[in-house]
């Protein structure tokens, strides 16, 4: 509290001091009133007068009203007396009160300026440090004030370059834009993005513009802008975004591969176990479960045998696991869970690395090595087999070429043998023939009485003569035909001729032994059957001696002699059937073999060299037929000759 | 007739047989001698066997057919040996007919018979090739 007094002597206004948070001071009282107050000299009066530099003097206390610059009250103290104060003096405090006011105001506008100046400094280096561009705006989007980073985004001088310039004309328009108020509503939100125009480079920058609208009294509204550069952040963002697709992609082949995967070592037959870096294991495939997994109601053998495994595998991938080799290839003791059976196997397991080397799995396949073991044994066993079959095939190999030596020479020999014994037959049966001849030749003279009448006796005994004769003849005769066939000195001599006068003439030619035989012969040629091309000979050969045997062997009953050809393949077939005594199904291929009788007894009951089917066989052979028999024991039996099919010669 | 055979019972067989049946008959025992009683004799046919010492019955065969004298007698041959390829040699040197032994007297009278009754001109002899074992031409 100050005084300045006129008419008061300097000394006792500079004395007087008031403590203005008295408010029980009446003087602080009345200067914060709005009404003078008047302090009179009284008894009554003095009691309730405030100290004032003032003596014994009646005054009045008129303050100077509310004072916006003031920090404490102003008043005026009036020596006057107790009657009321003239108007004036109530103007000139109103008057006094605004002057004091103004020069308080420009004293402390002056000290303010100083003050906010400092600040305004301090704000500028401040906000000059940020590095994002800050700057505030009027409601035009003119610039009031920016930071060093926003002026050179908005900014530019006339002597600064044309590109440099258009880029900041081009940030100013965007900015303005930006920050217009419809703008600003629209979006809602004070955080957009903003691509601005680096005027340095040319470069696209993009700031996130944080703007906040001001209201201030004096100065209007304005828009603070906080521009964050996030160029770099939007790349960021965009390689994220990018990587993080990139790692879809990546996760989503991983599951493709790791599937493909599976499904590989789930098909392969081997046991496959991925073990991690501690042991444990991580993956295993189907036939590996079977070896290291109990089954369910697995017998306590069973269990056994798999912890059995399960500790051998361990063990040997214990191994592994310290071991510095990146492979390693080894045989485990296994066993079979189901059978118990001994199961050596080879284990070939390999260390899975990172890219940074870290051991992270150890895949180990198991091969069971029983079947290679067998087939070892066994390829050993066939080996040795094998090779003793090849010094047996070797010795056999020398035996036999020897043996063909010989045989070569034996060959050689009996061909030799051979031929010479067919020349022999032939010339013996000549030599056979030429007594003969003349003995059958007398005997029949002198049957026919060339010699003069010949008793009946003797005539029996010369028929006797004959018979035996013609025997020997028939005899001769087929060993000379068997021995001409094997020397093959019998051609084939083809011609064309019906069936039919071939059976007349064999039946005619059998006459005498048919009439005797009492038995009916009947031929049956078809009336179509067309001439045939074969050695009629040689047919004729076959037929008299079939039919001569069924005379033989057939006491009663009748001979068939049948001509039919086949449509299907044009095949001629003669048969001769009898009714005659048959062959046993046993013997029934005996009878075409060289000098056979069934019986071969000397009583036999019937006569014959035995050479007849063999030599009829033979002669079928060579026109390409074949001869066979159909017969029962008793019953009868029927030969048939069969000729290649006829018409293609 | 004349009858040539070196087996001395089978040509007095034979020979004896013919006369019984009504034939002259003359003997030759090789082929030489058959040429000579040809010539000589000039039978109406001739029995010839083919085995025969010092000429053989082709040879004697061939050189009757040769001689113009002797080239219009019928040769009727008479062989043992049944291989094949006797008879078509025989046929070849100028044989008639062609038989085997072992043969019956009365059979060969058939045989001879059948020739003589056959006509007797000399382009008609080939084709008068008769008896059991007469060969076509293949």
């Amino acid at each position: 509290m100050s005084v300045a007094a006129v008419g008061v002597p300097a000394d006792v206004t500079s004395s007087f001091s008031l403590t203005l948070d008295d408010w029980s001071n009446p003087l602080i009282h009345a200067l914060t009133s709005r009404r003078p107050v008047y302090y009179g000299t009284g008894a009554a009066e003095r009691r309730r007068r405030p100290a004032t530099p003032l003596e014994d003097v009646s005054f009045h206390v008129v303050p100077l009203g509310a004072l916006e610059f003031a920090a404490e009250p102003f008043g005026l103290l009036l020596i006057a007396g107790p009657s009321p104060l003239p108007v004036q003096v109530s103007w000139l405090a109103s008057v006094l009160g605004q002057k004091i006011d103004q020069i308080l105001g420009l004293q402390a506008l002056t000290d303010g300026d100083r003050g906010r100046a400092r600040e305004r400094a301090l704000l500028h280096s401040i906000i000059n440090a940020v590095t994002d561009p800050i700057l505030l705006t009027d409601t035009e989007g003119r610039l009031l004030i920016a930071n060093a980073r926003a002026l050179t985004l908005f900014t530019a001088t006339e002597e600064e370059s044309e590109g440099r310039r258009s880029a900041v004309r081009m940030n100013n328009m965007l900015l303005s834009s930006a920050l217009s108020s419809k703008a600003i509503e629209e979006t809602g939100a004070a955080r957009r993005e903003l691509l601005l125009v680096n005027p340095a480079d040319g470069s696209d920058l993009l700031f996130e513009l944080l703007s906040t609208v001001t209201q201030d009294a004096r100065q209007g509204t304005g828009v603070v802008s906080i521009l964050r550069n996030v160029s770099d952040l939007r790349r960021a963002s965009e390689e994220i975004e990018e990587n993080y697709r990139r790692l879809r992609v990546a996760e989503v082949q991983a599951r493709a591969e790791s599937d493909r995967l599976n499904l590989i070592i789930d098909s392969v037959a081997d046991p496959i176990v991925v073990t991690d870096a501690g042991g444990a294991t991580s993956l295993m495939n189907e036939p590996a479960e079977r070896l290291f997994t109990i089954p369910a109601r697995a017998s306590a053998t069973e269990q056994r045998w798999v912890q059995a495994n399960d500790a051998h595998f361990s063990s040997f991938i214990a191994g592994m696991l310290v071991s510095a080799d990146q492979r390693r290839v080894g045989e485990i003791a296994l066993m079979d869970p189901h059978t118990g059976d001994a199961m050596p196997v080879e284990a070939i397991a390999g260390k899975v690395l990172s890219e940074h080397g870290e051991l992270t799995a150890v895949v180990t396949i198991l091969h069971d090595r029983r079947e290679a073991i067998e087939r070892g044994q066994l390829y050993e066993q066939l080996k040795q087999a094998s090779d003793e079959l090849e010094r047996k095939v070797q010795a056999a190999t020398a035996d036999i070429a020897h043996q063909n030596e010989l045989l070569r020479r034996q060959a050689i020999e009996l061909e030799q043998a051979s031929a010479l014994k067919s020349q022999f037959l032939a010339n013996m049966s000549h030599e056979f023939r030429t007594p003969l001849n003349a003995m059958l030749g007398y005997t029949s003279m002198l049957l026919q009485g060339v010699a003069g009448a010949v008793p009946m006796p003797v005539r029996r005994q010369l028929g006797r003569i004959e018979s035996n004769g013609r025997h020997l003849l028939t005899i001769i005769n087929e060993i000379l035909d068997i021995s001409r066939i094997e020397a093959g000195r019998m051609p084939l001599q083809i011609s064309r001729f019906k069936v039919h006068d071939l059976l007349s003439e064999v039946k005619a030619e059998l006459e005498p032994i048919i009439l005797r035989s009492k038995l009916t012969v009947t031929t049956s040629v078809p009336r179509d059957l067309p001439p045939v091309s074969t050695d009629r000979q040689k047919v004729k050969q076959i037929l008299l001696n079939l039919v001569s045997n069924a005379l033989k062997f057939t006491h009663q009953g009748s001979i068939t002699i049948q001509a039919r050809q086949s449509r299907r393949d044009r095949t001629l077939t003669l048969s001769v059937a009898d009714t005659g005594i048959g062959i046993a199904p046993a013997d029934q291929d005996k009878i075409f073999e060289d000098f056979r009788q069934l019986d071969n007894s000397p009583t036999r009951a019937y006569g014959g060299t035995g050479l007849g089917l063999s030599i009829c066989r033979r002669l079928a052979q060579m026109l390409n037929g074949r001869l066979a028999v159909e017969s029962r024991l008793g019953k009868g039996s029927t030969f048939t000759l069969t000729l290649p099919p006829q018409g293609r010669k | 007739m004349l009858v040539v055979d070196d087996y001395a019972d089978a040509r007095e067989m034979y020979s004896e047989y013919l006369q019984f049946s009504g034939f002259d008959v003359v003997q030759a025992a090789n082929g030489m001698e058959a040429l000579e009683r040809a010539v000589a004799d000039h039978p109406d046919i001739i029995l010839m066997d083919l085995s025969l010492p010092v000429m053989d019955g082709w040879e004697a065969t061939r050189r009757l057919k040769a001689d113009d004298r002797t080239a219009n007698i019928p040769v009727v041959a008479l062989t043992g040996h049944a291989l094949a390829g006797i008879s078509e040699g025989a046929l070849r040197a100028g044989c008639d007919a062609f038989v085997t032994k072992p043969c019956l007297p009365e059979d060969l009278v058939r045989e001879i018979r059948k020739v003589l009754d056959a006509p007797s001109d000399s382009t008609q002899k080939k084709s008068r090739r008769s008896g059991k074992h007469a060969k076509t031409n293949v």
